[in-house]
């Protein structure tokens, strides 16, 4: 029964070591902003931070986890970074669905946080283990890139 | 901005449907509608400006039941199709928002309630949202209804004013009566009594010119929510007491539970079984326990007749069925007597899982003779009735919260996530969320048909004289209706193969339905054209290839009578730089598409190395879909559908074996991913025709443009998708 | 003219006796310890053969449980997603054909329910079915052999306990002339003892308890060793890893570097019981798959036991080399970059760096890592290849652990890119698979 720290919060997680993160967040904590979407670590729709590193929750066991200060959709806006990003997506309106864009706001996130000025391959590299189904890929180069250059 | 928590209006007992009340207390000047008057007052306007597309006869439209303005002067905006990504929230809005005179800040879509009489379309009288059709279908519709509440709400200004309305104005939210010093009263002071006023019939539209959001790029509106995390789809249901289910249901079509040992699964504590027909499900306190304890049965299918089919029996009854003369789609000219050399060739199309982003899931409470339910669905009446018939009620008795959907595509116009979530529901004692795994989404899909197309064409002197197209396929239609065709003749299986942009003056289209087994079919994003516009184009293809022409020549050379779609080539074969060099095994590829009411042109550019590997570099699209409400979500919805049928043409086949589908995660049913992601340039071409659908048209548009580059590049000619990438190797080595 | 092709006659005759006796004077597992073999009545010091002390006192059918799971009946017995024991698993062998295991539930119409105790020792021990056809040596009799009659009878027990299954024989398609069985008689005069595990009581009694579980029971040789050309293992090569069904099956002699030496006790002792040992990597394949069926129901006496026992072989070196790597930079652009291999590192970035990250180290699970993984230090890749192909699905603790395949949605060119990739960015060496290498890899295997 470990306790997390979420978006700055401990809760005491009544679930098995072995559960994992996605569902303590989803069906436990009630942050459903961390999509499921395949539960193999193929899309990237659970895509959450440890320590503002990536991860897919889906597959990270909660007892694994420890003191690591795991950030999620919703309160990676409170993050310098986190807001710049939210914002580029806004202004060219990348989202379709916006089933997927959690995730992918959640990678960007991490990407321009270890590498400030991104260019294609890097974006690639870490953008590549998110799928959108809607095909908004274009656009979600495009404001990566227009988040790099905001101030 | 939180505007997409769900606010579902309730219909109650006595059949009213209450804004305000719904709408969670008394803030709303609500408009009460009462269900067996809907056919009131039909608001038309008497002349309609060039492209606004007429009202089919007999179509009312109350206002009433759309609009509801609170005191404060915010626009609730209760609107009958889905926002499932291609941004009906926003151009829906903007429709109603122009012509009430409101900026778009003001509105708040919410879903719907599910009742026909007032929401369905004015081609159907259906509630559903699909084909492209919904800015098609309501365009006039919400345009009159903003311009009929606006001369409502200028009407009961003037009663207030005692002036003549003719002499008012409005602005954003506001009537203005400058005659007398500019006054002003705010359309949230005016909504009571304009609310009591006759519905106008006749309305003015505003004029092109007076358009402040129709035809601009707009913000979306579902954005804000869908960035931060707060925007609530079916999967994101919380209640009270909330349990949550997951379930295997029967792997082969037509299967039975024989026999479940729950051995293993009795060890583990908190748990539900449930058991049905054709269901295993669990039930527990999260996700993650429902899963193990899923994961723990050892459940024993009976398969029936079906379990034994695999997909080489299914290819092989296709084809048989494809030998034999179809049902008449259309004819023109006698195929049998076109002059020329003839080409005979087939084109064949797999079996396709739609795989939205968001697994199927829907949440259902049984309870006091009714039940409530709360999920995202294409057809919110057929969801409400599909649940109200399981449970042998009355459909009042269904109280259904509609929510966004993360992805369509057409998986949700069926409605086996709900009744299978209500049969599991009236097992459990509370509300239950039901949700698939994303192997449960991809193996128990309505799959997108497989076809096979019979086609022969003949040319003489450089222009296509005869040409004849069989359709062979399961059909849709049959399948959720489950009524046999009329003279056999699946007539939404025809689009984009018998419209003749060519102008072929012997030109001959045909169906025959191929009801495949162990599989059910549904619709897939991009509908018939996917099938019907990558064989004609194709063959096109093979027939410029034939003639000793250039593809884009040729096309042009035959688009005399499409002049919209000739433009669109033209222009696109200008923005893709065709016919300037290119380097070895690089070539274009053009399609030239007519469908969903809207012409596009799309150029292909693609690479394929020795090993056969398909590189698709760059795709060019010119899009003419005359009147565009948001310009920029037209964009994206060409950029989304490129991709989406890009990644079919390169990846996608659903196959088949001991009556099972064999994919089942995004491992083995492969997505195309931002590595993989072309550079897409879209340009639109204006005019103030009817709207066309921006939804699919990139999707169908794809394959046939690719496949026709591959062919420029390798010259192989790839007749059957998904492409064959062992074929384009294979070329390397017979050839370099 | 004449003398001269009777010469070449002589030559050939020699040298083919010279290669049929090397083809047949193979020495016996256990040959290589020091030490002459006893009887198993005589041997005093402890009984190697049966159930740990723990079960001694069980029923039958519990013994004959455990014995079952040492022998691991199930992995030959149970087709994919099949019914246990019921059969159907095919055996693809290369040029010869395809044969598929047996029912061996109850039933009588399709199994093994008429079988009495003779019956089912013949065919266990001897290679000899009911109706004495022979049976073909993928079923390991010439391991089973070892066994007790005793504990052939209780593992009967036990599967005889089991809900008979009615399976029907799916037929072998087995070319001329590996469709005649008798021939197999011929076989069995060569390469079956047909005699019970003798002691060596110069060893110690835990070694004894070893040397039965690896050569009665678990037939590891089946795998690990190399076969001769006429398919019968090698003991001169005793346990130095060969290829099986397209999967290395690793040198497990205490070679330092190829094999198991420099493993610590613990972690031997942790990947024979689970599978996996941080460091060293996790089992897959067929491996994985005796791990699961096998050897993860073992005590831990017998697991130490068994590894006793695989510490006295004789070292073979060659093979693959082991080393201990650092895990790679997390960034893709440092260490093995993409340039090289920008197909296999874009594949990975999709589909694989998600779980086992750009390090190399998952951050997901330690189950994922690839670090210091042998199938990783294998320049061939082929481990890895199979892992992409077939995926992993393994229980380790009761718990899953799995890895998905995706060998049906990519092409061999892209398995073969990513496979490269990653033995070049987390192994010792990269290796250089080719599409048509993947294409065999599948063939094999599937
Ligand atoms: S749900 Fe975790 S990666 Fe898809
Ligand atoms: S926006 Fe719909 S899946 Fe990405």
């Amino acid at each position: 029964m470990p306790t997390l720290r979420i978006n700055g919060q401990s809760h005491l997680i009544d679930a098995p070591d072995d559960m994992p993160l996605l569902w303590a967040l989803r069906d436990m904590v009630g942050l459903t902003g961390t999509k499921f979407g395949c539960g193999i670590a193929q899309c990237g729709a659970c895509t959450v931070h440890l320590d503002g590193k990536a991860v897919r929750s889906c597959l990270l066991p909660i007892g694994s986890i420890g003191n690591q200060a795991i950030t999620t959709i919703e309160a990676i806006g409170d993050t310098a970074t986190g807001a710049k990003v939210q914002k580029a997506w806004l202004d060219i309106e990348v989202v379709q669905c916006g089933y997927c864009q959690s995730g992918q706001i959640m990678a960007a996130t991490a990407l321009l946080n270890a590498t400030p000025k991104p260019d294609d391959n890097d974006i690639d590299a870490a953008m590549a283990g998110n799928i959108c189904r809607c095909g908004t890929y274009v656009r979600i180069r495009q404001a990566i890139k227009n988040a790099a250059v905001s101030a | 901005m939180t505007m997409l928590a769900p606010i579902a209006p309730s219909l109650s007992r006595r059949g009213f449907l209450t804004a305000g009340a719904a709408l969670g207390g008394g803030l709303l000047m609500g408009f009460r509608i009462d269900v067996a008057q809907a056919a009131v007052p039909s608001a038309l306007p008497s002349a309609l400006p060039p492209g606004v597309p007429p009202v089919p006869n007999g179509y009312s439209i109350n206002p009433n039941a759309f609009v509801a303005i609170a005191p404060d002067g915010k626009v609730t905006f209760q609107i009958p199709q889905e926002e499932m990504g291609q941004g009906v929230y926003t151009s829906l809005s903007q429709l109603i928002a122009d012509d009430l005179d409101v900026a778009l800040d003001r509105v708040t879509p919410v879903p719907a309630p599910p009742v026909e009489a007032l929401y369905g379309s004015p081609g159907s009288g259906r509630m559903g949202t699909g084909g492209s059709r919904s800015v098609r279908s309501f365009y006039t519709v919400l345009r009159v209804v903003g311009a009929s509440a606006r001369a409502m709400l200028v009407q009961a200004a003037a009663d207030r004013w005692q002036v003549d309305p003719k002499t008012l104005r409005t602005d954003n939210g506001e009537v203005i009566d400058d005659a007398n010093g500019g006054r002003r009263l705010s359309y949230g002071e005016l909504a009571q009594a304009a609310s009591a006023l006759p519905v106008p019939t006749d309305v003015v539209l505003k004029a092109d010119k007076d358009l402040k959001l129709i035809g601009k790029p707009v913000h979306r509106l579902d954005t804000p929510a869908k960035v931060n995390g707060t925007a609530q789809y079916g999967i994101d249901v919380r209640l009270p007491g909330l349990r949550i289910a997951t379930l295997a249901a029967s792997p082969v079509v037509g299967g039975k539970v024989a026999h479940v040992d729950d051995g293993e699964f009795k060890k583990l504590p908190g748990l539900q079984l449930v058991v049905l027909d054709d269901i295993v499900a669990v039930v527990g306190p999260h996700f993650w326990a429902a899963k193990t304890g899923l994961d723990a049965l050892d459940i024993t299918w009976d398969g029936g007749p079906d379990g034994k089919i695999d997909s080489p029996q299914l290819w092989q009854a296709l084809r048989e069925t494809s030998a034999k003369p179809g049902a008449l789609g259309t004819n023109k000219g006698d195929t049998t007597k076109a002059e020329g050399d003839r080409l005979d060739v087939a084109y064949e199309l797999p079996f396709l899982s739609h795989a939205p982003m968001e697994p199927q899931n829907f949440t259902v409470h049984v309870k006091d003779g009714g039940c409530e339910m709360w999920g995202g669905s294409q057809v919110q009446a057929a969801a409400w009735n599909a649940a109200a018939k399981v449970l042998g009620i009355k459909p009042e008795k269904v109280v259904f919260h509609n929510y966004m959907l993360g992805g369509g595509f057409g998986r949700r116009l069926d409605v086996d996530m709900v009744t299978k979530a209500v049969r599991i529901a009236q097992k459990v004692d509370g509300p239950v969320k039901v949700v698939w795994t994303r192997e449960e989404d991809i193996t128990q899909d309505v799959y997108r048909p497989a076809y096979r197309n019979v086609m022969s064409a003949t040319l003489k002197d450089g222009k296509v004289t005869g040409w004849s197209h069989r359709i062979a396929a399961g059909s849709v239609a049959v399948r959720m209706s489950g009524k046999p065709l009329d003279g056999g003749l699946d007539r939404g299986a025809l689009e984009g193969a018998t419209e003749n942009n060519y102008g072929v003056p012997n030109f001959h289209v045909e169906f025959i339905e191929a009801k495949p087994r162990a599989i059910n079919v549904g619709y897939w994003r991009g509908v018939a054209p996917n099938n019907n516009v990558f064989a004609s184009e194709s063959l096109m293809d093979e027939l410029a290839l034939k003639a000793g022409q250039d593809p884009v020549a040729f096309r042009l050379a035959h688009l005399s009578s499409t002049p919209r779609l000739k433009a669109a080539v033209e222009r696109v074969a200008k923005e893709a730089n065709w016919g300037s060099p290119l380097p070895s095994r690089v070539g274009r590829g053009i399609c030239a598409q007519f469908a969903f009411g809207t012409f596009i042109a799309t150029i292909a550019e693609a690479e394929v190395d020795t090993s056969g590997h398909v590189r698709v570099r760059r795709m060019t699209s010119v899009i003419d879909a005359g009147r565009v409400v948001n310009p920029d979500g037209m964009l994206a919805q060409v950029q989304g559908g490129l991709i989406f049928g890009l990644t079919a043409a390169l990846y996608g086949e659903i196959t088949i074996k001991d009556g099972r589908v064999e994919q089942r995660n995004f491992n083995d049913y492969r997505m195309m991913r931002i590595n993989e992601a072309p550079s897409i340039d879209v340009y639109m071409i204006e005019n103030t025709e009817a709207p066309g659908g921006i939804g699919e048209p990139g999707v169908t548009a794809a394959a046939p443009s690719l496949v026709n580059a591959i062919a420029a590049a390798t010259g192989v000619r790839l007749r059957r998708l998904p492409i064959d990438r062992d074929k384009l190797a294979e070329r390397k080595t017979a050839s370099l | 003219m004449k003398r001269l092709l009777l010469a070449v006659l002589a030559v050939i005759v020699i040298a083919g006796a010279g290669l049929g006796v090397w083809l047949v004077a193979i020495p016996g597992p256990t040959a290589f310890a020091k030490g002459a073999t006893v009887a198993l009545a005589d041997y005093r010091a402890a009984n190697p053969t049966g159930v740990p002390t723990e079960l001694a006192s069980a029923d039958l059918v519990a013994r004959g449980e455990y014995l079952t799971h040492a022998a691991d009946c199930f992995a030959c017995h149970t087709a994919k997603g099949g019914k246990a024991y019921a059969g159907g698993l095919a055996f693809n062998l290369p040029g010869m054909g395809t044969l598929y295991s047996t029912n061996i539930t109850p039933d009588r119409a399709t199994g093994i329910g008429n079988y009495t105790d003779q019956q089912f020792i013949d065919a266990v021990r001897r290679g000899v079915r009911a109706d004495g056809q022979h049976l073909y040596p993928a079923m390991s009799y010439a391991a089973y052999t070892y066994m007790t009659d005793t504990d052939a009878l209780a593992i009967k027990a036990y599967l005889f306990s089991l809900p008979p299954v009615a399976a029907p024989a799916v037929d072998n398609k087995m070319a001329f002339p590996f469709n005649q069985r008798w021939l197999m008689a011929f076989w069995n005069a060569a390469y079956n003892a047909n005699a019970v595990y003798r002691p060596n009581p110069s060893q110690s009694p835990e070694w004894n308890r070893g040397a039965y579980l690896a050569e009665a029971l678990g037939h590891c040789g089946e795998c690990h060793t190399p076969r001769n050309p006429a398919f019968a293992l090698d003991n001169r090569d005793k346990f130095a890893g060969t290829i099986t069904a397209g999967w290395r099956a690793y040198n497990i002699t205490p070679d330092p570097t190829s094999g198991l030496g420099a493993w610590s006790d613990t972690d031997l002792a942790t990947y024979l019981s689970t599978g996996h040992a941080e460091g060293h990597g996790g089992a897959a394949g067929p491996m994985g798959e005796a791990s699961d069926n096998s050897l993860s129901y073992l005590t831990q006496p017998d697991i130490h036991a068994l590894m006793v026992y695989l510490r006295s072989i004789p070292a073979t070196s060659g093979g693959l080399p082991q080393v201990t790597l650092a895990p790679a930079p997390a960034s893709y652009r440092q260490g093995v970059t993409p340039d090289a291999n920008p197909r296999g590192a874009a594949i990975f970035a999709s589909a694989c760096a998600s779980c086992h990250s750009w390090t190399g180290v998952s951050s997901l699970s330690k189950y994922a890592t690839l670090t210091g993984d042998r199938a990783i230090n294998d320049p061939s890749a082929m481990n890895v290849a199979q892992a992409v192909i077939h995926g992993v699905q393994r229980k380790i603790d009761g718990k899953a652990v799995f890895m998905p395949s995706f060998g049906a949605a990519y092409s061999n060119d892209e398995i073969a890119a990513v496979a490269n990739y990653v033995t070049a960015r987390f192994g010792a060496e990269g290796a250089a698979l080719k599409a048509s290498d993947v294409a065999k890899l599948k063939d094999q295997s599937e």
